[in-house]
């Protein structure tokens, strides 16, 4: 077991210094002279140059990719230029808000949606498993930011329930908060519900045609002890890693919750550097975010590891 | 001795010859076998033809400004009312058909068709060129799809051909791995070996023997990675990071109307349920997809 957790570190380690050099190619090899836009059209040659060096800009590029990659194990995470403050202490302030929404969504999304799915393959062809079915169908071709606004359509200005926008930490005003974060988690947990519920109901049904729950039927153990004991655990398997990708949709969609219900998250400050152009920004969120969803893979995968003794013993890939 | 040749013919027909006329129609039915199949299959259809035939759909050009006649309500003449520049709602909906289904369809065709070609190599080679590529891949899957998009898409800019690349680089993993995968399992089958004993070049062997074989699970995905393209094309239009105003996408369409909701609340929701009803049909149309190809049905 420890050598598969060993494996599983170092190759989520390789991945992240990939994703370094992939990220910070993106930014600096592709197209486009980020300080000439920067400093909008009417800059002078000097003025341009004079930033470029400020910046470091001009220095060979391994040279500049060594330096911000040390800088970020040092906690510099660079400057913004649209807020002029440091990254870091910008990510201090939006990640706690990012991982209550996404963390409240994420496990809304797992709580209902599996069983949810079980419950559809156990009443299979019945008119709960059709409802279900198509409810999870509809529920990933429908936009995140669409039904949130359709939400807030409903909720805030016609009938007048939740509020429009806004944050409050559940730590300052827990009603508040609750009242607030209702519409985003509950929305952007919509998707992943939706998937995990599909997921969870096409493995069900695939583990509920083998032999082996035949035979523990047939063994005369009584129902629920075949589901919960036999097909359960089995069905969890495939389910459980989708959850790491599960996540990775989670994220994703937290982007466009958090600039329709105006929170200040992640996400939203992701957008908004973008608009500034403040590359250095986009630059190292892209990299958290990674690092975020990579280390919530690993865990996914020992949990993984722990269910299926056949991962513990196999070789990587 | 005919009798041997047909038991030959039969045993091989039945796992590794390119399907005949009666393996055609044995799909046709089971990819027909549910009727709702059939209705986003109309479904799908009708947005292609609104797509091409746009110009003759719309009762007005998209981008027509009147601010006399902004925010109206759905009348006769507007039938989904007008938006705060005065524009037809219904034209904008239908134009945006065009973007929409292109950007996701050349989306859907460059990534698979990079991805693939990635896969197909990288399976097929092994070595280092194998894991290279493999550790890239994952790489670029440890990020959100739209937030690599949206990263990509910072670089480049705005725009059609932008956002089309931006969406594509960031799909290709997907298929890489999938095709890989499918390589893995069908490289060491007695065909390929076969292949490369007679005397086929290591190209000619991979495109023609063990190409084919692996590209069924993959045209499932490119099915419903239409709808996902459609979808994240509208998710980066509407943070304003996609197709550059005042042409319109339904995402940008669904961001607009944000701030009328109470007065106009179609402006957003019209080319919402446009989206619905596009990628459902795609979604629905590469289940039945997968279920029709899936090998065990066919004993």
């Amino acid at each position: 077991m420890a050598t598969f957790i060993a494996r599983r570190l170092i190759q989520t380690v390789v991945i992240l210094f990939l994703l370094s050099i992939l990220v910070f190619s993106i930014m600096h090899l592709l197209p486009g002279d980020p300080v000439a836009i920067m400093l909008g059209d009417q800059a002078s040659v000097e003025e341009i140059n004079r930033l470029r060096s400020e910046l470091g800009l001009d220095r060979p590029v391994p040279v500049q990719y060594l330096d911000w990659l040390f800088g970020l194990f040092r906690g510099d995470l660079g400057r913004s230029i649209v807020y002029n403050e440091d990254v870091a202490d910008l990510v201090r302030t939006r990640l706690p808000v990012s991982l209550h929404i996404g963390l409240s969504a994420f496990v809304l999304a797992v709580a209902v949606g599996v069983p949810a799915g079980i419950f559809a393959a156990l009443k299979r062809g019945s008119w709960i498993d059709s409802l279900i079915t198509v409810l999870a169908n509809a529920g990933i071709a429908v936009p995140v930011f669409w039904l949130a606004i359709l939400g807030i359509y409903l909720f805030s200005l016609k009938l007048g329930w939740l509020p429009v926008q806004g944050y409050t930490s559940p730590f300052e005003d827990f009603g508040q908060s609750l009242r607030q974060s209702l519409m985003p988690v509950v929305f952007l947990s919509l998707i992943t519900l939706a998937q995990l519920a599909r997921q969870t109901r096409s493995a069900m049904l695939e583990v509920l045609r083998q032999d082996y729950i035949r035979t523990a039927r047939a063994k005369g153990l009584k129902e629920s002890r075949v589901i919960v004991g036999h097909a359960l655990r089995n069905a969890l398997i495939p389910v459980v890693t989708l959850l790491g990708l599960s996540l990775a949709h989670v994220v994703g969609g937290s982007v466009f919750i958090e600039q329709v219900f105006n929170l200040p998250g992640m996400g939203r400050l992701m957008v908004q550097s973008i608009f500034g152009k403040d590359y250095i920004v986009v630059q190292s969120l892209v990299l958290i975010i990674a690092t975020v969803v990579a280390l919530c893979n690993l865990a996914v995968d020992i949990a993984y590891g722990l269910i299926d003794p056949r991962i513990r013993q196999s070789r990587s890939m | 001795m005919a009798v041997r040749e047909a038991d030959v013919r039969l045993a091989v027909s039945a796992e590794q010859l390119p399907v005949r006329k009666s393996g055609l129609r044995r799909f046709v039915k089971a990819f027909f076998s549910r009727p709702v199949v059939l209705v986003c299959v109309a479904v799908l259809a009708v947005a292609v033809v609104t797509a091409i035939f746009a110009h003759l759909i719309a009762p007005y050009d998209p981008n027509d400004q009147n601010l006399a006649e902004s925010l109206k309500q759905p009348s006769a003449e507007h039938w989904l009312g007008t938006d705060m520049l005065g524009r037809d709602v219904l034209s904008r909906v239908v134009y945006g058909t065009r973007i929409s289904l292109a950007v996701g369809f050349v989306v859907v065709f460059i990534a698979g068709v990079l991805g693939m070609s990635l896969g197909l190599l990288s399976g097929y080679v092994g070595g280092w060129v194998d894991t290279v590529l493999m550790r890239v891949m994952d790489a670029m899957i440890a990020v959100p799809m739209i937030v690599l998009a949206m990263a990509l898409g910072a670089v480049l800019g705005g725009g059609i051909v932008n956002v089309i690349l931006s969406l594509g680089i960031a799909i290709v993993p997907t298929y890489a791995r999938l095709m890989r995968g499918q390589v893995l399992a069908v490289k060491h089958s007695d065909f390929v070996v076969a292949g490369t004993l007679i005397g086929a070049s290591a190209l000619r062997n991979m495109l023609v023997h063990v190409f084919p074989n692996c590209v069924s699970p993959l045209i499932v995905l490119m099915t419903m990675n239409l709808g996902t393209a459609i979808l994240a094309e509208a998710g980066l239009s509407f943070l304003g990071l996609g197709i550059d105003p005042p042409d319109p996408s339904w995402g940008s369409m669904v961001n607009d109307g944000y701030r009328y909701l109470l007065s106009n609340p179609l402006i957003s929701l019209a080319p919402g349920v446009a989206i619905m009803a596009v990628v459902l049909s795609c979604n629905i149309i590469g289940d039945a997809l997968r279920d029709a190809l899936d090998p065990r049905l066919r004993n």
